[in-house]
């Protein structure tokens, strides 16, 4: 577009409806293909957020449109709720457990499947199936016929093949079994996703890294991992972290669909995000505590972010 | 929507929408049985009703949650069957007031069930069934292992343990090995309650403490059946031959017959202690009406009609199809069904022994004492210190309900 161009523009359309269309009515298109994702975006996101904290300062048993102002009371009892605390204690744990194992595991896999002269596309997409599995029909095999706590159940069966007794895998707390049962559905559901990105990830690196390690008498194996792979899957390494804690943050699915009943939820391996579901959306119905807890955890969900992302000096340019 | 609903109520026209009355539409709302027939058998009921269009729906999945959420809006049920009202719900003014329409006919009643029903005075439900559960036994298995069908916690205990095999557990008491099912059960059979009749915290002693040990004890002695593919509401594991005793509900009894035939008898909670007492617990879910229906007065005239007046549909829907007992004294004592064997036992258990979770015993109550409970039983934690705990709960939770 020209200088003169502009010029004629501005002196033939200066009312102010053209104003608001703009240049070749850029505005209205704008608004005509961003406008329906911000209204529901603000309609199903930001309203109820908002709503949730207007919520927090109430009162609000069985309502969402409260009268009973309590300021920050719901806040005070959240924060001195035991079963809230620990279940923040049980997600830490969790997640200090789950984002290492999954990181490790789906870099294994991965430095495997790309050692593999045939077939590779093959364990490419065996280890990646699992991937599109959902949470819940996972969760129902691992507890109905997996980790089942009678005899006919896999693992029982396998182990009473060695004469050992039937476990009772998700009720046990002492030895506390229902962490295997939920970590290793877990891993077997997203250990192939995070295995693609890691494969993704080594094959950008160039041979001519190894080549020149191995003239430099770098010997194949561990020294060549620590000190050219490794470094080099710095980028996938901070990606798949990040993702993994996130993931972790919103661990719900398999908790609720392998440890609740009909009767509620048992106080062990309890996920924030289920505490707060059974105290807002249960019979309880007490949305405004609800809405306290999740602000909380949304505050320690950002701060967690925030930390990370400078840890890792995330948005920096890459060097 | 609003305008066209009272123009169809203006008119008394049929709106079209199924069912066969005249007169304003109404929705009401079930949630889903198991038994075969139910909603048929509903969907019948509401059709014969001529002063309203009653429309059915049949909500699988989570109703509480759900009716919980749709009582929040404006396009709720006008009529629906509820495990309450619980009490946040009456207080909150979600459910009307049916005390006239209750009133005639009051103390026909089963009064235990009516009991939590009732909030200053006022009736805010219709109790449809009575549900109870029971301790279902194999007797083979006990003949065989020598041991009587026990009558204290204690008995209960040991003959778990006998009773426990390589491929048998003694006991089944649910997956969670009874934090769930067993609420205030084990309290009653020692002489307490959840909620006394002063309205204070009923189990703030020391007995309550002893028998969550026992409970306790079975978890420890391995006698329970724990990890089993159904829980404690479905025969399959007793019928199967997992477990030589099941604790579990009055509608597994027509299953149970139908696969053990005379091999099995129900005993109620055995008691505990000096002060003890066998303990059933009963309860009744219960018909509402909606606070924020647009046609109160045409959905309380509903469920009057259908909940107080119509015994026949009434005694149909308690034991066509599956099997509970009729809410209404003078039903149950009619129902064939319910005159002998382990049945007719059921009954008088549930008349002689049965309690129910108080109105007082607020959701909140229920999650910290459950948690208190699996604690004990799971991990041995000390059950008096974890009691204690709970009855400050309990104590505030009394404070704030009160308070309204």
């Amino acid at each position: 577009m020209t200088k003169s161009d502009h010029q004629m523009r501005d002196d033939t359309a200066a009312t102010l409806p053209a104003r608001l269309l703009g240049p070749q009515r850029r505005n209205l298109w704008f608004w005509v293909f961003v406008g329906p994702f911000a209204i529901g975006l603000a309609l199903f996101t930001y309203v109820p957020l908002l709503w949730s904290v207007y919520l927090s300062f109430f009162n609000a048993h069985n309502t969402v449109n409260p009268t009973d102002f309590v300021g920050l009371g719901n806040y005070t009892a959240m924060l001195s709720d035991d079963a809230f605390l620990s279940s923040l204690g049980t997600f830490l744990l969790f997640t200090a457990f789950i984002v290492p194992a999954t990181y490790a595991l789906s870099l294994s896999l991965a430095l495997m499947v790309n050692r593999l002269r045939f077939a590779q596309a093959f364990f490419r997409s065996v280890f990646f199936l699992p991937t599109a599995c959902s949470y819940v029909v996972a969760s129902l095999i691992w507890k109905l016929s997996i980790f089942n706590g009678v005899r006919f159940g896999l693992a029982n069966t396998v182990l009473g093949w060695f004469g050992v007794d039937q476990t009772a895998w998700l009720s046990t707390t002492s030895p506390p079994w229902y962490w295997l049962v939920i970590v290793t559905v877990r891993l077997w559901l997203q250990a192939g996703f995070y295995m693609i990105l890691f494969l993704a990830g080594l094959q950008r690196i160039s041979p001519q890294l190894y080549e020149a390690a191995a003239m430099d008498g770098a010997r194949p194996g561990w020294q060549v991992f620590r000190h050219i792979t490794f470094p080099q899957l710095r980028a996938t390494s901070v990606a798949v972290v990040l993702l993994l804690v996130i993931n972790a943050f919103q661990a719900f699915d398999e908790f609720y669909n392998l440890l609740s009943d009909a009767r509620g939820y048992p106080p062990y391996a309890r996920p924030p995000l289920v505490y707060l579901y059974y105290t807002a959306l249960g019979r309880d119905q007490n949305l405004g505590l609800g809405s306290a807890g999740a602000v909380i955890l949304a505050l320690i969900i950002a701060m967690a972010t925030v930390v990370q992302a400078r840890w890792f000096g995330l948005g920096r340019k890459e060097d | 929507m609003a305008l066209a609903g009272a123009l169809a109520a203006a008119c008394g026209s049929n709106t079209g929408r199924g069912g066969g009355g005249s007169g304003p539409a109404l929705s009401q709302w079930y949630h889903q049985y198991g038994e075969p027939g139910t909603q048929q058998a509903v969907k019948r009921y509401a059709a014969a009703y001529k002063k309203a269009d009653v429309t059915v729906q049949w909500r699988p999945g989570d109703y509480d949650r759900q009716t919980a959420a749709a009582l929040l809006t404006d396009s709720g049920p006008d009529v629906f069957e509820v495990n309450g009202p619980l009490l946040d719900q009456i207080q909150g003014g979600q459910v009307a007031d049916l005390t006239d329409v209750v009133a005639p006919v009051r103390s026909d009643f089963n009064q235990a069930v009516l009991a939590p029903k009732i909030w200053q005075d006022k009736i805010w439900g219709i109790p449809q069934t009575v549900d109870t559960q029971l301790l279902y036994y194999r007797k083979s298995l006990l003949k065989d292992a020598g041991v009587q069908p026990p009558q204290t916690v204690d008995a209960l205990v040991d003959a778990a343990k006998k009773l426990t095999t390589s491929k048998v557990k003694g006991l089944f008491l649910g997956n969670d090995g009874g934090v769930g099912v067993l609420g205030g059960t084990p309290l009653f059979a020692a002489g307490l309650s959840l909620i006394g009749e002063d309205g204070k915290v009923g189990f703030d002693d020391p007995a309550a403490a002893r028998v969550l040990a026992k409970i306790r004890q079975l978890y420890a002695d391995k006698s329970l059946l724990l990890g089993a593919p159904t829980d404690w509401s479905d025969p399959a594991a007793f019928v199967q031959g997992l477990t030589a005793m099941q604790w579990s509900g009055l509608w597994a009894l027509p299953q149970i017959k139908k696969a053990l035939g005379d091999d099995f008898g129900v005993l109620p909670f055995p008691k505990d202690g000096t002060g003890g007492r066998p303990s059933v617990p009963v309860g009744a879910y219960a018909s509402a009406v909606s606070a924020r229906s647009r046609h109160k007065a045409a959905a309380t005239a509903f469920a009057k009609w259908l909940w107080v007046d119509r015994t026949d549909f009434q005694q149909d829907f308690a034991l066509s199809y599956g099997f509970h007992i009729p809410a209404r004294l003078s039903l149950a004592k009619q129902a064939g069904q319910l005159q002998d064997g382990a049945a007719a036992d059921a009954v008088r258990f549930a008349t002689e022994h049965g309690y129910a979770e108080p109105l007082l015993w607020t959701t909140a109550d229920r999650n910290a004492y459950q948690d208190a409970l699996s604690r004990i039983i799971k991990d041995g934690a000390n059950p008096e210190s974890e009691l204690k705990a709970v009855v400050r709960k309990v104590d505030a939770e009394l404070q704030r309900v009160k308070k309204k």
